[in-house]
């Protein structure tokens, strides 16, 4: 396999194409043959990430990275950030808001779900400039 | 068990997704949080909830999930059957009650 980059920017508060750019990149991983096991647990990684985007962000881009040996995925947003990252780990621990929470989102499972389907995850955030994910899956 | 199959059986409607009729039910899951189905559904799952939008179909898509069924009189919202429609995904519905619909489900899948 060869090196390859896909790069998806993710709209702020618009839930109607939250998953979108999740859907894309499992469609790519199934064309280049990724096992199926490891396509699974990118995708619950990505798509949590990318719902994070959306429903606590203004707004991001998501960077992906395949290579022979790894899949990375870099989710950068513009802000506004996380005051504290390992509160935010906490299983139940969440900020969503009341509409956000009655959709379904919002259990404060996302980062949890996204550490278990990961080989590496960094999460850097400061606050009013943004926050970086960086998670890893190896091939 | 087919998705049809069960339709049959236990007497539910069937919204929209009808291309995804003949998929194979292999267990069920029943929530309401989707963060929850996304880290614990299986594949082939159907999933039982009361949620009726657009992101269900996604999670649904991304999961390898077999049908969707809600429960307690329930409908899907226009989004929602939209997508269930391209993506062929069965959105089911039916009168009853999470607890009641699931055990019907186990007990199918376990005679």
């Amino acid at each position: 396999m060869k090196k390859l980059f896909f790069e998806y920017s993710v709209e702020a508060g618009n839930f109607t194409k939250a998953g979108d750019a999740s859907s894309n990149f499992k469609k790519v991983l199934k064309q280049l043959n990724v096992d199926p096991q490891v396509i699974k647990r990118i995708v619950v990684a990505l798509y949590e990430g990318e719902v994070n985007i959306v429903a606590h962000s203004v707004g991001g881009n998501i960077f992906c990275n395949i290579d022979p040996k790894s899949v990375n995925l870099i989710l950068k947003d513009d802000g506004p950030g996380i005051p504290d990252i390992n509160k935010a780990m906490q299983v139940g621990f969440s900020t969503a808001s009341a509409k956000v929470r009655e959709m379904g989102f919002g259990a404060g499972m996302g980062l949890v779900n996204m550490k278990n389907n990961v080989d590496f995850l960094k999460i850097e955030s400061e606050m009013g400039k943004g926050t970086k994910v960086e998670l890893t899956v190896n091939l | 068990m087919k998705i049809l199959d069960l339709v049959t059986l236990l007497n539910l409607e069937v919204y929209g997704g009808k291309a995804g009729l003949e998929n194979e039910i292999n267990g069920g899951y029943t929530s309401d949080l989707l963060s929850d189905v996304m880290g614990n559904a299986n594949s082939g799952d159907l999933w039982i909830t009361l949620q009726t939008h657009k992101n269900v179909i996604a999670i649904a898509s991304l999961k390898d999930l077999a049908a969707v069924l809600l429960i307690n009189n329930n409908k899907p919202e226009l989004d929602m059957l939209k997508q269930a429609d391209e993506e062929g995904i069965p959105v089911l519905g039916t009168a009853m009650k999470s607890f009641e619909v699931s055990a019907k489900l186990y007990n199918l899948m376990n005679s």
